[in-house]
């Protein structure tokens, strides 16, 4: 049964991902990259991350991608967009990486690595949300810091960026 | 568990591979941004497997990390791409080329 799910959350989520790469009109790249958001967040809550399948639905589901169909509609695009002439780089990466990735897989088999005895506050027995938290903001309370610290200088630098002039002359858009 | 880690692993580099060559392969940059998306959560899916599997939180806490990464990485590109349509009237990469030399 659990496999029937996973092979349905990582087939939904390929295909998705390829699709938001191959379709020309970028709203329906990102529609089915929103699509592929909330497979993967179905994949969470089968690895017991149920905070972080919550968190992937409201952040980049409810927040990220609606900025990009933000812009995306502002700028009002045209479909002229055509694949990138440099495609013969693309595909000498593409299959050197592919060869690369099955070159490991054959070397190490399939077999999984033995499992570590966990460090931190182990998965499971308190409830998920709890668990992180408590390392969140003890382990790793100064780089919980510094992500705000990036927060504010990202939203401080989207602001200048975008506004025309600080003086506030009249918008041309 | 019934899933082996194998299994995600080649799913999280599938869509990975994804966005690599989407970055490469497009010209349009928000679709660039997206594939960088992409690539981000192939990452994640391979730190919340790991952190499933090997019993420690702290994969999910990196997680965590790098869902802010992506939220001011959004922010500050998509403010980029609006500067950029302004001065150029075009997002196509290939007629932007200010930085070439």
């Amino acid at each position: 049964m659990e496999q029937v799910f996973f092979f349905y959350f990582a087939i939904v989520i390929a295909v998705t991902a390829v699709l938001v790469v191959a379709v020309r009109n970028p709203i329906y790249s990102a529609l089915s990259l929103l699509i592929m958001f909330f497979h993967v967040a179905g994949l969470y809550v089968m690895l017991h991350a149920e905070f972080l399948a919550a968190v992937q639905i409201i952040v980049y589901a409810g927040a990220i991608l609606v900025l990009y169909l933000f812009v995306v509609m502002l700028l009002n695009l045209r479909q002229d967009d055509r694949y990138h002439r440099q495609w013969p780089m693309v595909a000498a990466v593409g299959v050197t990486l592919v060869i690369e990735a099955i070159v490991l897989t054959a070397m190490k088999g399939w077999t999984s690595p033995v499992v570590a005895a966990g460090t931190e506050t182990t998965v499971g027995g308190v409830g998920n949300a709890e668990a992180i938290g408590d390392v969140l903001y003890t382990t790793y309370l100064f780089p919980f810091e510094v992500a705000s610290l990036i927060l504010l200088v990202a939203m401080i630098g989207a602001i200048l960026v975008a506004k025309k002039h600080i003086g506030g002359d009249a918008p041309q858009l | 568990m019934t899933i082996p880690l194998s299994y995600y692993l080649v799913l999280s580099g599938i869509v990975f591979l994804t966005g690599v060559v989407g970055v490469l392969l497009r010209r349009n940059i928000i679709i660039i941004l997206l594939s960088i998306e992409l690539m981000l959560n192939a990452t994640n899916i391979n730190f919340v497997a790991f952190s499933q599997y090997f019993h420690d939180i702290a994969g999910q806490v990196f997680v965590f990390f790098a869902l802010t990464v992506a939220a001011a990485e959004v922010a500050v590109g998509l403010a980029i791409i609006i500067a950029l349509y302004r001065a150029k009237s075009t997002i196509n990469i290939d007629e932007l080329q200010l930085l070439k030399w």
